[in-house]
Formats: structure tokens, C-alpha cells, sequence
């Protein structure tokens, strides 16, 4: 790991990667921003209301199933939060562009919410089904590690003030948790087999939930997808502009 | 190598070195236990495993600040980082010396406050057993804790909120074996993950906690 | 071996610091920083030294050459003198530490705890364990620090010894040792205020 060699060279990148220039991201989030709000809100308000108000009850769970279309959308969110800041780390570790790094960053707490989310649709969900609010069911348990993982990470980063320490430590700790999280995962499994019923979305048909649940779900998970973009972009964006207001305060005081 | 490892040690063992202080706190928190839960020695004996096992674990993570924290203090860490040993063996020895020092009493321990805990009979071999597969893990991860923190002033809470979930499924396979050992059943699964998990985290933690230190340093 | 440093730019907290410094360091030569407080002599001596990565620039020579000793020596205060020296004789792969103890008068203080010695006993024996390292470049930040005028001519004659046998010296002191030793003042070399790719806050500007 070449966290030490600290060279970016000044050479000038295009497509993709000029948008490591944290100027050039703010500028294009900024055009593309309010096309990813409204797309989060148009899918969450159909995708939402017709989950909740045109589809049948199940035979079995009644109405209380209608909260699939929070939690599942949620709990998949919550895990591709995690990844996208593993993938970010990595950018930072390997190409040192500062975006990536506080893309991470921003990234977190929103994962941390999404899930909280999950958490609490699911011990809504849980206590009809289950007859209990939680149950150390592998899946909950796996997401309350997943919550403990999160909140270490944000509690790094605030508790170092050099921002370029932080964010290859931050940036070590995800790699290392992402180890940790994967085996947590199968060792929760060995432990304890759960109550929690399978995957809502797999290829398998025969344990796939119905069509007429799946549709409005495919639509409240885009929604979310728009809104964790949307949330994330808008928040790389304040971090950026925090640096920056840092640099401009720095460069006051040395003249 | 070798002269880090005895540095470390002597000064472990001489005053003010904190050797004995975690095997206390194993003491203490097991003692605790009975007056949390209730005297039953039924109930204490089905919770005796997992107590001992999260009890060595706590008392684990307590003596992890000052696995590098006083070696920071005093600019040891800087003139070991110019120095020809890398940094990652070095880690690995400060790993290996405080659990000399930290986990092997643990382990040593362990059995006499079983007796305490009215642990089942045949629950002795495996708590040891798992006990001494799992206490190394419980080292070198707790050196990567502490070199991801050592440059933050009094971060003790902060890395136990860091290393704690990086516990889980060290003490997820060494409870569960210590359980099964307890209760009759099988442990060889249990036992060779745990396995697995430490031979593991020697090879490869000692890399992330170099990578973290070195960032701390500069 | 000769030390080389090319167009070197150092950065403190990301904000770069010093830079176009070039100069070189044969055996033999020793060269002495200057510079006020907080020109950046600490941040070259710890990016010579490894500790952390120039912001550009080249330095070679380096590489397992350098022995560093920086504002605290790494010294344990349950651990006599002797332990203290050994400990960081055996890091380095030397054996012999009467010769370091004899350049700094440590021999009636040997059995001593380092926790029990004055503020410049202890720097004494932090002197010392260059001698121990064997390295032949030495880069001491501040070395004279809570020394007296005995020690002071003590150190000199420890740097004297090792130029002559081939090693070289980079000090940052202020204190005139009476050496035979260039002078290199880091003033001039201050960062401009430039919008250089690299440096981790200016990305933002």
C-alpha cells in the first residue's frame, strides 16, 4: 500500500477523471443535481404510493407487507453505501484525488441512515410477522454490525483534524472493515440460523416475491438509488467547499 | 527483532508497566457477573463460556492504548521508522509482546474463574483451547486499532468503538466453541475457523497497521 | 555516500513549506540549517529522514543511510542506560556501545534508570545512540538543546569524530558548534504562494 508516496503528478487528465479536479465536480454536480432530486422525488412519490395504495394485500402478511417497499429499497442502499465508500477509498488510495476521499466521507452518515431505516421498517415489519420487535436473526444482526461499522468510521473521521490523515486512515479502516464486515457476516450465519425470509429480489423465481409487489419495489429502490446519489452528491459538495474555505483561510494567514 | 520483543517485555513486567492490570480487570468483570445475573449456579454455568470470553476479550482492549501510545509519547515510533526493521515486523512484535503479556495470563486464567462461574467439566479444555487460538487475533487487531489512533489525544473510547466490531467474529467462533465444548457437542468447525480467523489476521493486519501508522507519523 | 536533494518542496500540513531546495552532502562535509522558528527545518529534516513524503523533488542517497534524531529520543525511562543503548545498538545490527558511552562521559551513569537522569543527561545518552546506529549520515534536529557548555564541546567532538571517519552531518541548530561546516539558511527557499498541483489544500483554489 503506497500511502506514503504522496505524488500526484500535474499532468493534465480528461474524461472521467477530470472531474477529480474538485472545481470541475462542483460544477457539474451543481447542473446535474436538480435532475437527480427531481428524479428521486418522481419515483419515491409513484413508486411509494402505488406500492401503499394499488397493490393487494398478501394472503398471508396482510397490509403490513406494504412496508417492503422502505425497508427493502433501504437495507440495499445501506450496503451499496458502504461499498461506493470502499470503491472511493480505494480511488483515493491508488490516485489521491481529494473528491474521492470526501465523496467517502459524505457518503457515511447517509449510509448510517439508510440503515437506521432499515432497522426500524424491519422491527416494524418484524413485530406482526415474528411477534417480536428483534430477534438476533443473522440478517438484523449482520446489519446492527454493519450500523457499529459505519459509526467507527464517521467517529475517525471527525477525530482527526488533518483532513488528508483522515482520509487515508479513513480510507484503511474501510478496507480492513469491508474484510470484517464480509466474514462478521458468514460467522453471524454459523451462529445463529435465522427467522428472516429470503432475498426479496434474487434471479431465483421460485423465492422472488410476486410481480404485482415487484414492480412499485424496482421503482421505490430507483427512487432511492436517486436520493442517495442526490444526498451524496449535494454533500461532497459542502465538504468541498468546506476545503476550500480552509485553503483560502491558510493562504490568508501566510501572507 | 528479537531486542524489540525483550525491550517490550521488560518493560511490561517492570513498575508501572500495567502487566497484571488486565488480568484484574478479568477478575473483576467476572466477579461482577453474578451480581448482575443472580447467584444461580445453573444459569451462571449455561453463561459461563461466553462471560469468560467476552470478560478476556474486554480486558484485552483495555491495555490496547498503551500498546503504542507511550512509544509515540517519547519518539520511540519515529526513530523505529528510520530504523532497519520495518515497520510491519515491528508491529508484529508489539502484537506478539502484548500478548505475552495481556492474553496468555488470560488464557492462563481463564480456568480458575471458570470455577467461579461453575463452568461444566468438560468446558475446561475448550475455553482454554479456544482461548489460546483466539487471544493472538485479538492482539494484532487491536495493534491495527491502536495505530489507526495513535495520533489522536486520549483515544481510548474512540478505538474501542473501532476495534470492537472488528471483535466480532473472533469472539462470535471462540464463544461458540467454548459453548459447544461446555455443553458436549462438536467444536471442530468452531475451532477451525477460529483458527482460520487468526493465522489470517498474522498474515495480513500487520500491513494495514503499518500503512495506518506510517500515516500517523508523517 | 552522498546525499543528494534536487528541487526538493516540502509541504506541512499540506500546505507546502519550503522548496527549489538543492544541495548536497558528501562524506566528510557536514552542512548546518539556519533559519527563525517555523521556516520548516523540522518538517526537511523529517522528510529527509523518511518520515514523511516530499511534496516533489528528488532525494537520493538516503535510502537506509540516514540516522535521525528529532525533538524527543526515544528514551524508556524504566530502562538504564546501558538497556536503553543496547536496545537501539541491536535495532541497527551493531553490537558495540563502550565506544557511544565513552564520547558522551555516560560511564558513571551506565546502571542508571534513563527516568532518573536530568533533562541533559538524558539528552546526552539521546546523542549517544546515533553513535550506535552506525548509519553514516546523521540528521539531528536541535541536538544542543538542554545541553551545557561542556556537552556542547562533547557533541562537537562526537560530530568531529564521525566526519573524519567518513560520515556527514546535517544539523539544525542555532548554536555555534565550531565546526568546519557549511552554513545553508532555509529562509530564502520559503514557499510561493502558487496554485501548484499537488499541494493537498491548493487543489481546492
Amino acid at each position: 500500500m503506497s500511502l506514503t508516496e504522496d505524488t500526484p503528478t500535474p499532468k493534465r487528465p480528461s474524461g472521467f477523471w477530470s472531474y477529480a479536479n474538485p472545481v470541475k465536480f462542483l460544477g457539474l454536480s451543481e447542473r446535474i443535481l436538480p435532475a437527480f432530486w427531481g428524479l428521486a422525488a418522481v419515483s419515491l412519490i409513484v413508486g411509494l404510493i402505488w406500492g401503499f395504495f394499488f397493490t393487494p394485500d398478501d394472503f398471508r402478511q396482510g397490509s403490513t407487507v406494504k412496508i417492503i417497499y422502505l425497508h427493502v429499497p433501504s437495507a440495499l442502499m445501506a450496503i451499496n453505501a458502504w461499498f461506493m465508500m470502499l470503491v472511493a477509498s480505494l480511488i483515493w488510495i491508488v490516485r489521491r484525488h481529494h473528491v474521492s476521499a470526501l465523496a467517502a466521507k459524505a457518503a457515511a452518515p447517509v449510509g448510517v441512515v439508510m440503515t437506521l431505516i432499515a432497522l426500524f421498517t424491519g422491527a416494524v415489519w418484524g413485530q406482526p410477522m415474528w411477534g417480536t420487535w428483534w430477534a438476533w436473526d443473522p440478517r438484523l444482526t449482520s446489519f446492527l454490525i454493519l450500523f457499529l461499522f459505519y459509526l467507527g468510521y464517521i467517529a475517525l473521521w471527525e477525530a482527526i483534524e488533518d483532513p488528508d490523515t483522515a482520509a487515508d486512515l479513513t480510507s484503511v479502516l474501510c478496507l480492513v472493515g469491508s474484510v470484517f464486515a464480509v466474514l462478521s457476516r458468514y460467522a453471524v450465519n454459523f451462529w445463529n440460523q435465522g427467522l428472516h425470509q429470503g432475498a426479496s429480489l434474487s434471479l431465483d423465481k421460485e423465492e422472488n416475491v410476486a410481480d404485482v409487489f415487484y414492480i412499485p419495489l424496482l421503482v421505490c429502490i430507483a427512487g432511492f438509488v436517486f436520493l442517495f446519489l442526490a444526498l451524496v452528491l449535494y454533500r461532497t459538495g459542502t465538504e468541498i467547499r468546506l476545503r476550500r474555505a480552509r485553503a483560502l483561510q491558510a493562504r490568508e494567514a501566510r501572507t | 527483532m528479537r531486542a524489540l520483543l525483550t525491550r517490550d517485555l521488560m518493560l511490561a513486567f517492570r513498575a508501572g508497566g500495567g502487566f497484571g492490570l488486565g488480568l484484574a480487570f478479568f477478575l473483576i468483570v467476572t466477579v461482577l457477573v453474578p451480581f448482575g445475573v443472580g447467584p444461580n449456579s445453573e444459569l451462571l454455568s449455561r453463561i459461563a463460556p461466553g462471560i469468560l470470553w467476552l470478560g478476556a476479550l474486554l480486558a484485552c482492549l483495555l491495555s490496547l492504548d498503551r500498546l503504542l501510545a507511550l512509544d509515540w509519547e517519547d519518539g520511540t515510533l519515529d526513530l523505529l521508522a528510520t530504523s532497519p526493521l520495518p515497520l510491519e515486523a515491528a508491529l508484529s512484535i508489539k502484537a506478539l509482546a502484548h500478548w505475552i503479556t495481556t492474553g496468555l495470563p488470560l488464557v492462563l486464567a481463564a480456568p480458575v474463574l471458570g470455577i467461579l462461574l461453575n463452568l461444566p467439566t468438560p468446558g475446561y479444555t475448550w475455553l482454554v483451547l479456544s482461548l489460546l487460538l483466539g487471544t493472538p487475533a485479538l492482539s494484532v487487531i487491536g495493534t491495527f486499532g491502536a495505530a489507526l489512533t495513535v495520533g489522536v489525544k486520549r483515544g481510548g473510547l474512540l478505538m474501542s468503538l473501532l476495534v470492537l466490531p472488528l471483535y466480532v467474529p473472533t469472539l462470535i467462533f471462540g464463544a461458540e466453541a467454548a459453548r459447544r465444548g461446555a455443553t458436549g457437542m462438536d467444536t471442530t468447525t468452531s475451532l477451525l475457523m477460529l483458527a482460520g480467523i487468526t493465522a489470517g489476521v498474522i498474515a495480513i493486519m500487520p500491513f494495514a497497521s503499518a500503512a495506518a501508522l506510517r500515516v500517523n507519523l508523517r | 555516500m552522498t546525499l543528494t536533494i534536487r528541487d526538493l518542496c516540502v509541504a506541512r500540513g499540506g500546505v507546502p513549506i519550503l522548496e527549489g531546495l538543492s544541495f548536497s552532502l558528501a562524506p566528510g562535509q557536514a552542512l548546518i540549517l539556519r533559519g527563525p522558528n517555523g521556516a520548516g527545518k523540522t518538517t526537511l529534516l523529517r522528510t529527509l529522514a523518511g518520515l514523511q513524503p516530499p511534496l516533489s523533488g528528488q532525494i537520493d542517497g538516503a535510502e537506509e543511510q540516514i540516522a535521525y534524531s528529532g525533538h524527543s529520543d526515544g528514551l524508556k525511562s524504566m530502562l538504564s542506560v546501558t538497556e536503553n543503548l543496547t536496545f537501539w545498538a541491536d535495532v541497527f545490527g551493531q553490537r558495540d556501545i563502550a565506544p557511544a558511552i565513552a564520547a558522551f562521559s555516560l560511564e558513571g551513569l551506565k546502571d542508571r534508570l534513563a527516568g532518573t537522569l536530568s533533562a541533559g543527561q538524558k539528552r546526552r545518552l539521546g546523542l549517544a545512540r546515533m553513535l550506535v546506529t552506525g548509519r553514516p549520515i546523521w540528521v539531528m534536529d536541535e541536538p544542543t538543546v538542554s545541553l551545557d557548555v561542556d556537552a556542547v564541546a562533547q557533541f562537537a567532538k562526537a560530530v568531529q569524530g564521525h566526519l573524519h571517519a567518513g560520515g556527514a552531518a546535517l544539523i539544525a541548530t542555532h548554536i555555534d558548534l565550531h565546526l568546519e561546516a557549511d552554513m545553508l539558511d532555509v529562509t530564502p527557499y520559503r514557499a510561493a504562494l502558487d496554485l501548484r498541483a499537488g499541494a493537498s489544500d491548493e487543489a481546492f483554489l
